[in-house]
């Protein structure tokens, strides 16, 4: 079953289109990912859904209801924010138990609910304190309890981890994960972070400026991506790009070779001139110029590179993307 | 910026200077109220041979406070100005609120206009519709009744709250608001329970802004509330100024009585009326 359908839903502010002709489907119990760059309407499209935003035209189910006249809170879906969006005059308990004193739900359901996310979330020290007694990562842990004790048929997510220090982030996103495996719920997760979603998704759905530009499996965007952006946008250090007039006189397609699949090999087809060497141990990146390009190359292990050294890069042909003049992909 | 200003604050010269000058303001602002307290107290010879000096055991003397509270029916007028005040801000409060939470969270048609319009009222003193205000008053009754006041005074009171809380109200995270909406909250809950809390600060400003005029104001209550039961204070004192002799123990005195409600209500917004302030300029 279905736990989310978007049928050609459009939005637009005025004269500004945000949103144009999504069509998504969300399986039940499947963790979707929408990752795009700054401003492309990821925020909005999570909105649309939650029914804080109507949209324009277009469909959208969740479950087996049609909910485009449907409030937000009838919705069956939870929401969890960038900003934790907590009751300031309220303490954690009563933040968490809002929504269920609103639909009436009877005391001993709520608290076992609120007993068995706080048991989730490590949250029992906390239940009686204020949001402004608690730390920035403490604030995110309420808010996504307060989403898991209305037990949704869908959550969403907006940017949840931007706000959070980077070793706090891996932590938080490592929980996530557990949680989406104890609940086996349906989740929508947005993000500007590749790692984040790489990492938690069953299915990523790759935004650009209110269009879909495509959906699927992280490893098959990876491998397989049906244009320049999704290609350059998923994987880091991003995938390099060349005109392929280097390698073949008056070849107007565009090259795209991953870091990781660029070598220093003596036969290598490209010349280069190494600018910056990053050493991280594990590996090596050399940031290298090709002519005006200039390129990454991403080398396993420790190797004896420095800044000025001439070089000859190379990498293998089965490893090559190839995009015509408008970036989409080529056989 | 900050810089100098941390500068500022460090320097122990520029810390003097800065305390001089309020300091000096303070004694200059509340020199006239001080005055008038003292002199309240005083007999009516050594209000006019020494009006600077405090009083003593000759000079003491109560007569002002005694034919104030004998003469007039001063609690009553006192009564009318608390009532006619309270009432104006509480209106003042909720639908400038109201209108600002409109203008700020939702997208309609002619929003904007709408804002301007309800800001028109900042530029316009609305003592000039004062014969319409009238004939309006007599049409419906409403003249020598306290009504009156609260009506005129709301609407000269709410260009001005509409323009601040809307601007505070802008700033309260939209986030907090959808976090509402999907637990289930209604409009009015939100705005009651989750924005108005956080625009406080701004509520005291408007409070604090809007009492002093018309705790003061003796046009109107002259004009459309002038009958001896609905008298406010201000109207009341004036009996005691008249064409030829002036009582001026009974006027210090009602003026000195007069200010301890205003006093008591500063205290009590105060400290939210500077958050309101700083927190205006700062950000
Ligand atoms: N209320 C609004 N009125 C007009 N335009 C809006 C409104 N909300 C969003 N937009 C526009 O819609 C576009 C998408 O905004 P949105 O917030 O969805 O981006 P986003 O993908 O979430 O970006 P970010 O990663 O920075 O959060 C932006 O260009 C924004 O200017
Ligand atoms: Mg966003």
């Amino acid at each position: 079953m279905t736990a989310l359908t978007l049928t050609k839903v459009n939005k637009s502010f005025g004269s500004v289109h945000v949103l144009k002709d999504i069509d998504i489907e969300v399986e039940e119990g499947e963790f979707v990912v929408f990752v795009g760059p700054s401003g492309c309407g990821k925020s909005t499209l999570l909105r649309v859904i939650a029914g804080l935003e109507d949209a324009s035209s277009g469909e959208i189910r969740i479950g087996d209801d049609q909910v485009n006249l449907t409030p937000p809170s009838k919705r069956g879906i939870a929401m969890v924010f960038q900003s934790y969006a907590l009751y300031p005059h309220l303490n954690v308990r009563k933040n968490m138990t809002l929504a269920l004193k609103q639909e009436k739900q009877s005391k001993e359901v709520i608290d076992a609910r609120v007993e068995e996310a706080s048991r989730m979330l490590d949250l029992g020290d906390y239940l009686d304190r204020f949001p402004s007694e608690l730390s920035g990562g403490q604030r995110q842990r309420v808010a996504i309890g307060r989403a898991i004790v209305r037990q949704p048929k869908l959550f969403l997510f907006d940017e949840p981890l931007s706000n959070l220090d980077a070793a706090l982030r891996m932590n938080t996103r490592i929980e996530i994960a557990a949680l989406h495996r104890q609940l086996a719920a349906s989740m929508i997760y947005v993000t500007h972070d590749q790692t984040e979603a790489m990492t938690l998704a069953d299915k990523i759905v790759v935004l650009r400026d209110g269009r879909v530009e495509q959906i699927g499996s992280p490893m098959e965007l990876y491998n397989n991506p049906a244009n320049q952006f999704v290609a350059g946008f998923l994987g880091s250090p991003a995938m390099n790009f060349l005109p392929a007039d280097l390698l073949a006189e008056g070849d107007m397609r565009t090259l795209g070779v991953r870091p990781e699949d660029l070598q220093l090999d003596d036969m290598g087809a490209f010349d280069a001139k190494v600018g910056h060497v990053e050493h991280l141990g594990g590996d090596t990146n050399v940031i290298a110029n090709i002519g005006p390009h200039q390129v990454t190359a991403r080398l396993f292990g420790q190797h004896d590179v420095s800044e000025g050294d001439e070089v000859k890069l190379g990498f293998a042909a089965d490893k090559a993307y190839y995009f015509d003049k408008d970036g989409a992909r080529l056989g | 910026m900050s810089n100098s200003s941390a500068q500022a604050r460090t320097n122990p010269l520029n810390t003097i200077a800065m305390h001089g000058a309020l300091i000096t303001y303070t004694l200059i602002a509340l020199f006239p109220v001080f005055v008038i307290l003292i002199n309240s107290f005083k007999t009516r010879k050594k209000i006019f041979r020494e009006p600077l000096a405090l009083p003593d055991a000759d000079s003491f003397s109560l007569i002002g406070y005694q034919t104030v509270l004998k003469q007039g029916d001063f609690f009553l007028y006192f009564q009318n100005s608390f009532i006619v005040t309270v009432a104006s801000l509480f209106f003042v409060l909720l639908f400038g609120a109201m209108a600002a939470f409109a203008l700020s969270e939702y997208r309609f048609k002619g929003n904007t206009i709408m804002g301007l319009y309800l800001a028109l009222g900042i530029m316009i003193p609305i003592r000039i519709g004062t014969v319409a205000i009238l004939e309006l008053m007599v049409q419906t009754g409403l003249v020598n009744t306290l009504w009156a006041l609260i009506l005129v005074y709301t609407a000269q009171g709410l260009p001005l709250a509409v323009f601040i809380l809307s601007e505070f109200m802008r700033q309260v995270s939209d986030d907090l608001k959808n976090a509402g909406r999907i637990d289930g909250l209604s409009e009015y809950t939100i705005f009651f329970k989750l924005v108005l809390p956080l625009v406080r600060p701004a509520m005291a400003t408007v409070a604090v802004f809007n009492m002093i005029p018309i705790w003061n104001d003796l046009w109107f209550p002259l004009i459309l509330a002038p009958s001896e039961e609905v008298k406010t204070l201000t109207l009341g004192s004036q009996v005691f100024i008249g064409q030829f002799v002036t009582d001026w123990n009974a006027v210090l005195s009602a003026l000195s009585m007069a200010i301890l409600p205003v006093l008591v209500l500063y205290v009590i917004f105060s400290r939210q009326l500077i958050r309101g302030i700083t927190s205006g300029a700062v950000k």
